[in-house]
């Protein structure tokens, strides 16, 4: 029962594995993008008097909620090929991870909207705000600044998430490591290697987004404290 | 091109089923287990403990599940071990649950109200005393919403295990295919399956939070 690693092997093919990261980034900023907007659509669609839509949108996040992202990358996959529509893997990739992460911004802007003050809205109709101003700078802003953490956190999960892309061959940073490993028979070290580069991912998009909480929200008070 | 669905296809994917079933509960109980002492030493009064379960933590929710199944079934291989994929998937779920529960379950133990330690601390309870009489049982009630709740992410996760040869429901879905060739069918029957047994989890876990009078309050914001 020895092991034996060796690192420069697999180190050797340093320029696949930055490619791949930055493949990663990229799907998780196309995903995180569209996938935020797609869920505050949802969000705002269950709040609304239309019974159709707040059901639509309701089926939409529960679907995808309770089905694992592998499947939904499949039924994507396919679905898209079987009515004719030929796109690349990465394309693929980033509409399934938009689908997906969709759902759970929904719920988590949800949560956002739930917890502005019903006072503060008839304030602003009281001061004559139309509805889109009420919606947006005393609804959306609020909202988006009291469930920041959690909304960071999911895009996280979202990058993270992105590696079963590589179930349908989109270039990323596993596919990668899956390449490399079948060409070099290294695979432990490989796999080593790409999980230090997730951590590492992850460690530069928490940083990236508490970069860009600061810049967003200037007057940042404690959280759990009144507006 | 193998013709078309019949029973026999239905019967092998419920079979996967049942096997998505068995592994989310191996991976329940061995992330149980091993995140129970993530989520008491997390809250350890040795630092060394508590900076060593937060690294544990933190690589492990800084990796895809991914990448450390493919560490289980290649690592195991690397030292030595003959590895079923049964084994591999098993540990990988073991090691990526246990992170994530014992971090729902420090912060369960830690938002019981701080009168509650320092009352039994007055009462000369020892540190096991207080824990197992006083602050577990209280923060029991709390953790189940979240914790049912995770038993979805499981659940959803365990289809990852179908890239290192694992036959459950994913795996299966995907043999069937082979054979038949009619994807969109096959992948929307097995999303009908992991649905039906996601869905109610997530119901229950909605019911338990509500019944505790917390509303929807995400855990990142408390």
């Amino acid at each position: 029962m020895s092991i034996e690693l060796d690192f420069p092997a697999v180190l050797e093919r340093w320029p696949n594995f930055v490619g791949g990261a930055i493949l990663t980034l990229e799907l998780a900023f196309f995903a995180t993008v569209s996938g935020a907007l797609l869920g505050t659509l949802a969000a705002v669609g269950r709040g609304t008097h239309s019974r159709l839509i707040a059901r639509i949108c309701k089926v939409y996040v529960e679907a995808i909620r309770n089905t694992p992202l592998l499947v939904q990358i499949f039924l994507v996959y396919f679905g898209l090929a079987s009515i004719g529509l030929k796109l690349s893997a990465f394309t693929v990739a980033v509409v399934a991870l938009t689908i997906n992460v969709g759902a759970y911004t929904a719920e988590i802007m949800r949560a956002g909207f739930e917890a502005i003050p019903r006072g503060q809205i008839e304030a602003a109709e009281g001061l004559a705000l139309t509805r889109f101003q009420i919606y947006w700078h005393i609804i959306l802003l609020p909202a988006v600044e009291k469930v920041y953490p959690a909304l960071t956190s999911q895009f996280v999960l979202l990058m993270l998430a992105s590696s079963v892309c590589s179930q349908i061959s989109a270039e990323e940073l596993t596919a990668v490591a899956n390449y490399i490993q079948s060409d070099t028979y290294r695979a432990f070290e490989t796999y080593i290697i790409v999980a230090v580069l997730y951590i590492l991912l992850s460690l530069v998009m928490r940083a990236g987004f508490w970069g860009l909480g600061l810049v967003l929200f200037p007057r940042r008070r404690q959280l759990g404290t009144p507006l | 091109m193998g013709g078309h669905l019949n029973i026999n296809h239905l019967l092998f994917l419920g079979h996967g089923a049942l096997w998505t079933i068995g592994l989310s509960l191996i991976a329940l109980v061995g992330g149980a287990a091993v995140g129970f002492v993530i989520a008491l030493a997390r809250i350890s009064p040795l630092k060394s403990v508590r900076l060593l379960s937060a690294a544990y933590v933190q690589i492990v929710q800084g990796t895809p599940l991914l990448v450390i199944l493919f560490l289980g079934y290649f690592g195991l291989a690397a030292i030595g071990l003959q590895t079923s994929p049964l084994v591999a998937a098993g540990a990988s779920l073991t090691i990526y649950v246990a992170a994530y529960l014992g971090e729902i379950w420090r912060g369960s133990i830690q938002s019981v109200p701080k009168p509650q330690w320092e009352a039994a601390e007055g009462l000369a309870l020892s540190r096991t005393q207080r824990m197992m009489k006083v602050i577990l049982p209280q923060a029991v009630r709390i953790a189940t919403p979240p914790t049912v709740g995770f038993m979805v992410q499981i659940i959803k996760n365990t289809s990852l295990a179908s890239v290192v040869g694992f036959v459950e429901l994913m795996r299966s879905g995907q043999i069937v295919n082979n054979s038949l060739f009619e994807p969109f069918v096959v992948y929307a029957i097995i999303a009908a399956v992991y649905f039906a047994m996601c869905y109610p989890l997530s119901l229950f876990s909605q019911k338990l939070e509500r019944r505790m009078g917390r509303g929807s309050v995400n855990p990142a914001l408390a």
